[in-house]
């Protein structure tokens, strides 16, 4: 049965592991969002060599189970610790769906935008800097967003390579002071609070930029 | 490579039976979600707060807990409170509920981009709220959610080796078997990853022909291409 003095016990303990499961999120986005924008980059060059197999490892990643993933890593690349791995296993997971966003962002820029690039003949590099990228970036950002939310609810899944979030505090928690209840309770009330007001913000944001 | 081949033919049995395990439990768990997305989804849409409120609250909730820690609640903390699930309804609660929070919002979506007009014409023709539904705006509805529902389809596929860790011999604990008897760890990785890459890119091509058939049943894209 539910003891409030076991839940008062058990939550610092799970809270201890909020800050690797916020440092994941943060990182694993970052690394999200760079490589996804390097890849839709990438995929748009015309030499057929480059982008047939960029498409299929996107592909691939993004078909197969994370946790799979994050298991593979784990063995085949020795010598990093479990965050960094997990970090950039989750960023690399993810950058096969940000990749698809970006896509879509640069292909909403208007064809004139690109014409008038090359009526002013400006070099490819400046094209994507000063022209094409800030105009997509800004009508992705908030489905760049969603997918940090949605990444956050899979940091739990770092736990399978031994990794401190705050699940797997939960359920060492749990198991130590057969305290499965209030421990998983504890970690779902901490996620519904902390992703709820960032997805009504995100939904906010994106009704403003719709306008 | 070839000790690993070999121990892979000789388990094909098992492997199989933990496709079957996990294709099970995606299917169950894909039709819970179905029925979940369409009730919270025109429940959501009601203009009663008394029925939008709770439902509101309800797909919140189930979007906004993380599915592995719903997964273990029901595992490990339900028990305490003095219900046990089988690991396999655990999953199926789990998934269900989670993805059909997810798919509600599809269900919405979509009914709200069919275009008013749609809704006023039925009314015009004096159709009752039943039948504009029915014969009107959800074929409509339909045709946009299955790309979506797709989507959900292959991440819900993609959660189900979180069976392994609440005792379900699907096919990854299968393959972890493999793994511990042949000591080739990478190759039974791989074989995993790339069984789960062959079911996606079914499942895919199933969705696109039923995209193509609710497309053809509306009158676009003649033929299906």
């Amino acid at each position: 049965m539910w003891s409030w003095e076991t839940a008062r016990e058990g939550l610092p303990v799970v809270l201890s592991g909020f800050g690797i499961t916020l440092l994941a999120t943060v990182l694993g986005s970052a690394v999200a969002m760079l490589l996804g924008l390097v890849l839709a980059v990438a995929l748009r060059t015309p030499t057929r060599w480059v982008t047939l197999p960029l498409r299929v490892i996107a592909d691939f990643v993004r078909s197969t189970p994370l946790m799979i993933q994050l298991f593979a890593a784990w063995v085949l690349v020795p010598g990093l610790n479990a965050l960094t791995l997990g970090i950039a296993v989750l960023g690399i997971h993810y950058a096969t769906y940000t990749c698809e966003v970006y896509r879509a962002g640069i292909d909403a820029v208007p064809r004139g935008q690109w014409e008038a690039c090359t009526a002013l003949s400006l070099p490819r590099r400046r094209v994507w800097r000063a022209v094409i990228l800030p105009q997509a970036v800004r009508n992705v950002l908030p489905a760049l967003g969603n997918y940090v939310i949605s990444m956050f609810k899979e940091t739990p899944f770092l736990s399978v390579i031994a990794v401190q979030e705050m699940v797997h505090r939960a359920n060492e928690y749990g198991s130590v002071h057969f305290a499965y209840l209030e421990a998983f309770t504890l970690a779902a009330t901490v996620f519904l609070l902390a992703s709820y007001p960032t997805s009504v913000l995100m939904r906010r944001l994106e009704k403003r930029l719709a306008r | 490579m070839t000790g690993f081949f070999e121990e892979f033919v000789h388990a094909l049995p098992s492997v199989g039976e933990g496709v079957a395990v996990t294709l099970l439990a995606t299917a169950l768990s894909a039709a819970v979600a179905l029925i979940v997305a369409f009730a919270f989804g025109l429940l959501t849409r009601s203009t009663r707060l008394l029925v939008r409120g709770p439902s509101r609250f309800t797909v919140e909730f189930f979007r906004g807990t993380s599915l592995y820690v719903q997964l273990f609640w029901l595992f490990f903390a339900l028990p305490v409170l003095g219900f046990r699930l089988e690991p396999m309804a655990c999953a199926v609660v789990a998934f269900g509920l989670n993805f059909g929070a997810y798919g509600s919002e599809v269900v919405r979506g979509a009914l709200e981009a069919v275009p008013r007009t749609q809704w006023e014409a039925a009314v015009a023709l004096g159709m009752s709220p039943r039948q504009r539904m029915i014969r009107v705006v959800m074929p409509q509805a339909w045709v946009q959610m299955i790309p979506p529902f797709g989507n959900l389809l292959i991440q819900l596929l993609k959660a189900t080796p979180l069976l392994s860790l609440i005792t379900i011999a699907d096919l990854t604990f299968e393959m972890d078997q493999l793994r511990s008897l042949t000591g080739s760890t990478a190759q039974a990785y791989l074989a995993v990853l790339v069984i789960y890459y062959a079911i996606a890119a079914v499942l895919n091509s199933f969705m696109r022909a039923a995209e193509s058939a609710a497309k053809t049943r509306l009158g676009q894209d003649p033929g299906g291409s």
